[in-house]
């Protein structure tokens, strides 16, 4: 097996002071070659620091950082073959559009023909052809991101490094750099790191996502798996709406388990890799993949609180007779009239395996 | 809704504000005229006349003055411009270490320091050499001007420097721009309004010095403004007028500068 493109150890980072501040608590991960890696997290989960240090512009308390085993802790940002697109775009003032992208090629040393034809074709890449003598002063912000993606991209470098480039833009440029990114990334085979704080953002483009908090990575995986088989609490919670409903472990099969809720009635759930749980859990169940019915047909009766009309949508909130509350989410259809009204008897069900037992 | 407090409505405000203006600038105003006095009396008017313009022009003493005068401008200025540079990329571009406030003070220490005692200072301190070397040129005058002009220009390049976005720097870094070059091609470039704004100022305030020069200076190495004290003490003609008028004109010219390069945008 080769090497993995970016390999973290144990990485540390703690700013003195009193009390000293760990933005980064023994974090180890690895990228793979042409992975299109995310770093999700709120603010102040370190995503950043670690980005930072994979760029060199932070040295880490402790830890090692490989580069398809090579090691890269010592080494200042201008040795390392990494680029960074950063979140100001950083894009310099004096130097037009052109000039910007060139700049890594010319500090590397290329000849003069060469870098006239790459930066000619990063300019074609990032659709900025017509402006290659404009001041940066002189483009949209978005324009300035693309520039700043070709300016990242020109040197060719084995992974591009992302701080949180879009959120700058406005919503509909947003959803269209996305998928620009995304297309980017596939057309040029780079392995790319992004670091956002909208977890959207992660689940779109991303080939893999890490959730951080609080300078721990709390689980890596697929869209798919973050989002359908949150390890813990606090990944279901930060990525889309969920409901906690309390259960009791009745027995464990390993990657299954079947648990008791508040109603007495008992239902298969899925358990997080490696977790030997017993005793009391949290269940986490997505809006979107439960339903409610007649109050002796599932798993937890309750009174329908609240009815929200959301266009492409309904939300039904429920309140539980266990005393919580839960929301049912269910796309509309033309023409169609709810079964049930505000106030009405009724009980939410899930289908066995959709339930998360949660590590907490 | 409460009213916001507005001094112009004060009453009073105008009178304060003519008349602080008046005697800001009525002595001034005054010397400009009477530059251009027919007579030889500075206080009655006698007619206009360039004689005093012409006078100073063809007087040796003034020339020799002058050129000596900004001569110690330009070096003083070009030095303590390279030095403030330095200074300031020390106090904005490292990592914060122990002492930086006291670095920072002893960089400004010219600015609170009494003049009078850098002077004395300096005085005693040349007098020390000049015994041990021999040597009784005008670099003593250009050390003594950069020293106290080093916090002008560090001031005017610190605020440049402090202003532009660091993530410029750590982009150029990115892009394999070893230390050196970063600087040349990415923090000078942008810093050169500063940098002028800079030796512009410490050119106005080596010119305009009269304390530490007069303590510094050996016979025979009068700048313009001491020659204009030493002509003082004797008698007074719009000759000095004539020639503060064009010192005026000098600073008014590299003061609007500065401020027009200081608001250049980053």
């Amino acid at each position: 097996m080769t090497a993995a493109a970016i390999s973290a150890r144990n990485l540390r980072k703690v700013y003195p002071g009193s009390p000293d501040v760990v933005a980064l608590a023994d974090a180890s991960i690895d990228i793979q070659d042409n992975e299109f890696f995310t770093l999700l997290g709120p603010s102040g989960c370190g995503k950043t620091t670690l980005l930072r240090m994979i760029a060199g512009f932070e040295h880490p308390t402790s830890g090692t950082l490989t580069m398809h085993g090579e090691d890269l802790t010592n080494l200042p940002p201008y040795k390392r073959p990494v680029n960074t697109v950063f979140q100001s775009y950083a894009l310099f003032p004096h130097l037009t559009v052109a000039q910007n992208i060139g700049f890594g090629l010319e500090m590397l040393g290329k000849p003069k023909d060469e870098i006239k034809k790459t930066v000619g074709e990063m300019m074609e890449l990032v659709k900025m052809s017509q402006m290659a003598d404009r001041q940066t002063g002189q483009i949209s912000g978005g324009q300035q991101q693309r520039v700043a993606l070709a300016r990242a991209l020109a040197p060719r470098p084995k992974v591009l490094l992302l701080d949180e480039p879009l959120s700058a833009l406005d919503f509909k440029l947003r959803k269209d750099m996305q998928l620009e990114l995304k297309r980017l990334q596939t057309e040029t085979g780079i392995t790319f790191i992004f670091v956002t704080h909208d977890q959207e953002e992660a689940l779109t483009m991303s080939d893999r996502i890490a959730v951080m908090s609080a300078g721990t990575i709390r689980q890596i995986g697929g869209p798919r798996d973050i989002y359908d088989r949150p390890a813990e609490r606090f990944v279901a919670d930060f990525i889309g709406d969920t409901n906690f409903v309390p259960a009791q472990i009745a027995a464990n099969t390993g990657n299954d388990a079947q648990v008791t809720l508040s109603s007495g009635k008992t239902v298969t759930a899925k358990m997080p890799e490696g977790a030997a749980l017993t005793g009391k859990v949290t269940l986490a169940v997505r809006p979107e993949h439960a339903s409610i019915g007649a109050e002796a047909a599932g798993l937890l009766p309750g009174r329908l609180s609240e009815i929200v009309y959301f266009g492409t949508d309904t939300h039904f909130h429920v309140a539980l007779d266990d005393g919580t509350g839960f929301v049912v989410r269910s796309q509309n259809r033309p023409n169609e009239t709810l079964p049930f009204s505000t106030g009405d008897r009724i009980s939410v069900d899930f289908a066995p395996g959709v339930g998360q037992v949660l590590r907490d | 809704m409460a009213k916001r407090f507005q001094i112009q409505q004060m009453p009073g405000f105008r009178t304060i504000a003519v008349v602080t203006f008046v005697l800001l600038y009525m002595p001034i105003f005054l010397l400009v005229i009477y530059s251009f006095n027919a007579g030889t009396s500075i206080a009655i008017w006698e007619g206009f006349s360039w004689r005093w313009y012409v006078s100073a022009w063809d007087n040796q003493q003034v020339q020799e003055a002058t050129i000596r005068s900004l001569v110690i401008a330009f070096w003083a200025s070009a030095i303590s411009t390279t030095l403030a540079v330095l200074a300031a990329l020390a106090t904005t571009r490292t990592r914060k270490f122990k002492g930086q406030a006291a670095v920072f003070a002893m960089i400004n220490q010219p600015l609170m320091v009494p003049e009078i005692v850098t002077a004395v200072a300096l005085l005693i301190f040349f007098a020390m050499i000049k015994v041990a070397t021999g040597y009784t040129g005008l670099m003593y005058l250009v050390i003594a001007h950069t020293a106290f002009c080093i916090p002008f220009a560090y001031l005017p390049i610190r605020a440049r420097l402090i202003g532009m976005d660091l993530a410029l720097e750590q982009a150029a870094a990115d892009l394999y721009a070893p230390p050196f070059r970063v600087f040349t091609r990415i923090t000078l470039p942008q810093l050169w309004p500063g940098i002028l704004a800079g030796a512009m100022l410490a050119f106005v305030i080596s010119l305009d010095d009269v304390v530490i020069t007069e303590f510094v200076k050996s016979a025979g190495q009068d700048t313009l403004p001491t020659y204009m004290l030493g002509q003082l003490r004797r008698v007074v003609t719009p000759e000095v007028n004539a020639i503060s008028t064009v010192l005026l004109g000098i600073s008014v010219t590299m003061v609007v500068a500065f401020t027009a390069l200081s608001k250049l945008k980053t």
